[in-house]
């Protein structure tokens, strides 16, 4: 297990270091599939979102933050703490909106988002063993946080999906070039 | 039976929490986390039986003090006092940890003159200890008095300019800051007594919302020799603190730090004993209110 680790942590090494030289077109990725429920409830509102990583002894990114950032006077960041863990793990050191993060709150459905590693937002990944963590809290709702964990670099094919119960639906990322 | 009881009134009033043990004061900040540029906090402020409910006493907001992240001196606005409670807003424009806080420091005793026993008056303060005692007065024992009340509510990232100790009474020095609190860890904190570390302080935790449950489920601590407790929450929520050192009345019926012969209904009571006179004692107390999030 542990060799085959090794060698796809330098197969990844001598790929990052042609991808960014020769051809930037197959950096690798992250693309995720975030569900999000439709709720017959009294008063809806559409979830603020944040999607960060965590690895052990490495600081929180954060990768996307959507909220109601057209309120007059940035008034929608005033609800951002609600959004409990991502506030405490990285949102409360950023300053809003935050560019290549902030995005205007998104509607039920399949939303889909892609990160790329060693640009914007997700920067470069060391190897190591990552999690990529989705938290929604709605406004007269409740919060959820489901967690990924993923290894870097990923197994060619390698998929983890988990199911929310709640504020989230369907949850899963997919790595491709 | 009457004196003793005057006495006991007057320490209620005047220790707050120590001697009190049946009433609590506390602040109740709607948020201690938030998010933005401009935030409000309104604080409820009283003294009650149970946490966090107002069925007592309004707490007195004329001595309550702002502190701002970068130290300057903030403001309460739209104070008011109903029957029950105080209420009192907090405008939050810096970014950082502030420190809401009532202090006070007094000294309380007693002198015989006349071969009667009389008290000092409230609200004397230590340099004017000595105008308020008059010639001739014998047997006098003083207790300086320092009370801290503070709550700690943060804009964005916590700070801890705040946290920089005066030296007066029990102050709380964070190892994990108040504001950044989460069920099943551990925090600890760190208590100063006039600035030096307080070993062996008894700290007491009670989780509110006391009204829905029959257990107090309170929490006793102890600080150890750098005056630190580690405190691991058990669930999400508001939690009284409380700290004090003196509240007992020493030497009086009850033995020492004793309720006052509350044990010996039947009995009458001794005559409270006279201790000679000699260094102040110290009573300090110290409460806060922190929020625990869930994880």
């Amino acid at each position: 297990m542990q060799i085959s680790h090794r060698l796809a942590l330098t197969g990844a090494a001598a790929l990052g270091a042609a991808g960014t030289a020769a051809a930037p077109a197959i950096a690798q990725t992250l693309n995720l599939s975030v569900n999000i429920p439709r709720l017959s409830v009294a008063e809806y509102h559409r979830p603020y979102v944040a999607i960060w990583i965590e690895k052990e002894g490495a600081a929180p990114r954060t990768l996307s933050v959507w909220y109601d950032v057209d309120k007059a006077k940035g008034e929608g960041t005033k609800w951002l703490r609600d959004v409990r863990q991502w506030w405490r793990a990285s949102g409360r050191s950023l300053s809003f909106p935050a560019d290549g993060v902030s995005g205007a709150t998104r509607a039920p459905g399949e939303q889909k988002i892609a990160f790329t590693a060693g640009k914007g937002p997700l920067g470069a990944l060391g190897p190591g063993n990552y999690t990529l963590i989705v938290e929604a809290a709605r406004e007269v709702g409740g919060r959820e946080v489901l967690r990924l964990p993923f290894a870097w670099p990923p197994k060619p094919g390698a998929t983890v999906k988990v199911q929310g119960s709640s504020e989230l639906g369907a949850i899963a990322l997919t790595f491709g070039k | 039976m009457k004196s003793r009881f005057l006495i006991a009134g007057a320490l209620a009033v005047l220790m707050v929490s120590g001697a009190a043990q049946a009433h609590r004061q506390w602040m109740l900040p709607s948020s201690t986390t938030l998010s933005g540029t401009d935030s409000w906090v309104t604080v409820d402020a009283a003294v009650s039986n149970d946490l966090f409910y107002f069925e007592h006493f309004p707490m007195q907001t004329d001595n309550i003090v702002v502190t701002e992240p970068d130290g300057a001196t903030g403001k309460i606005e739209n104070a008011a006092k109903g029957r029950y409670r105080s209420t009192f807003d907090v405008h939050l424009t810096k970014p950082g940890t502030y420190r809401i806080a009532s202090v006070s420091t007094g000294v309380m005793g007693s002198y015989m003159l006349n071969g009667k026993q009389e008290r000092l008056p409230r609200g004397t303060t230590k340099d004017k200890l000595a105008t308020a005692i008059p010639a001739g007065a014998t047997d006098v024992q003083t207790a300086e008095m320092s009370n801290r009340n503070e709550i700690f509510v943060t804009l964005g990232a916590p700070s801890t300019t705040i946290f920089k100790p005066t030296g007066s009474g029990i102050e709380l020095v964070p190892v994990t800051h108040p504001n950044d609190l989460v069920s099943g860890e551990a925090a600890t904190f760190q208590f100063l007594l006039d600035g030096k570390p307080a070993s062996d302080l008894k700290v007491t935790v009670i989780p509110g919302g006391i009204r829905y449950r029959d257990a107090l489920g309170q929490i006793d601590l102890t600080t150890d020799k750098d005056g630190k407790v580690a405190v691991t929450w058990p669930q999400p929520g508001l939690y009284w603190l409380n700290a004090s050192i003196g509240g007992g009345r020493e030497g009086g019926p009850g033995g020492t730090g004793g309720e006052g012969g509350a044990g010996g209904a039947g009995a009458p009571p001794a005559p409270r004993p006279q201790a000679p006179a000699g260094p102040p004692q110290r009573r300090a107390a110290y409460i806060t209110t922190l929020e625990v999030l869930a994880p």
